[in-house]
């Protein structure tokens, strides 16, 4: 297996998305491919820190902005 | 690393999946016309529906303004909604539809979701060192969001908005095919594209011996 495979295959890799033949020759080659292996390694640890992180609060001005057209459309449904 | 079998992507659970069992019940009571069960629902994802709408516009006026029509056409079209998938899945993809158009309205020449990517040989990296264990902990959180946010606001259009659907909100990529129009095979060479680049883009900050 060529270092390019690992590269074709490395979303569904990482997805568990393979079939156990696939997945079987890509770790028998991350076994022996020190480069690949950081590739995938690195490329987990980019999903598992977006995928992680929190989202900044909403700023003032704009969640009093939100709630204001939430309630004012609230209140016409209401009438 | 000792072994060459990695651990499945470690992710933690959103606060929506934690209280995803009363999803269903506020949903239920906002459509028997529980106003205060709807407003739950919004404090609840208001955070997260804006960081999404921001990624997707660059833009923070857009991005309020997506965010607000979101939820007051979920509010709308809520009796339509059916429950075959989770509320949060259903706001998302309205929300991308508002954040869409916003982006396309400013960017009408520019954004082009279906346009053909190039798989070729640049996708191989060209940068290949060892990031460490938890890289992210060097950084304080409002750091961390700050590189984040400029890392993803860098790549094209198609790249990013799949990136935030896949892995960000964590639909399907059946579900980002359906919400963006795609194919799933174009999901998935947008989706590859997207994290090899922000692997790329993000080992300035998280490699080894890098000096924090």
């Amino acid at each position: 297996m060529k270092c390019k495979t690992i590269i074709t295959e490395l979303a569904d890799y990482l997805d568990e998305a393979l079939d156990p033949i696939l997945r079987a020759s890509i770790e028998e080659h991350l076994g022996k491919c020190k480069d690949c292996r950081i590739v995938v390694d690195t490329c987990k640890q980019t999903i598992e820190i977006f995928c992680n992180s929190e989202p900044a609060p909403l700023p003032q001005t704009t969640r009093l902005r939100l709630h204001e057209a939430l309630a004012k459309r609230l209140r016409r449904v209401r009438a | 690393m000792s072994s060459s079998k990695l651990d499945p992507v470690a992710r933690r659970p959103l606060p929506s999946q934690v209280v995803k069992d009363d999803e269903s019940a506020l949903v239920a009571a906002a459509k028997a016309g529980d106003i205060s069960a709807f407003e739950t629902l919004v404090g609840r994802y208001e955070r997260k529906i804006f960081r999404l709408t921001q990624n997707i516009t660059q833009n923070r006026e857009d991005a309020e303004d997506a965010m607000q029509e979101a939820f007051l056409k979920a509010y709308e079209h809520l009796q339509s909604f059916e429950g075959n998938s989770r509320f949060y899945t259903w706001l998302v993809r309205i929300a991308v539809n508002q954040a869409l158009m916003k982006l396309r309205k400013r960017r009408p020449n520019v954004v082009s979701l279906d346009e053909e990517v190039n798989t070729g040989e640049d996708m191989v990296p060209r940068e290949v060192e060892d990031w460490g264990p938890s890289p992210a902990d060097r950084y304080a959180q409002t750091e961390l969001s700050e590189i984040l946010t400029k890392v993803i606001g860098d790549l094209d259009p198609p790249f990013r908005i799949v990136f935030q659907l896949r892995d960000i909100e964590e639909l399907s990529t059946e579900e980002t095919a359906e919400a963006l129009g795609l194919s799933v095979p174009a999901v998935k060479s947008r989706l590859l594209r997207a994290r090899l680049k922000l692997r790329q883009t993000l080992n300035q900050y998280f490699r080894r011996g890098e000096n924090k």
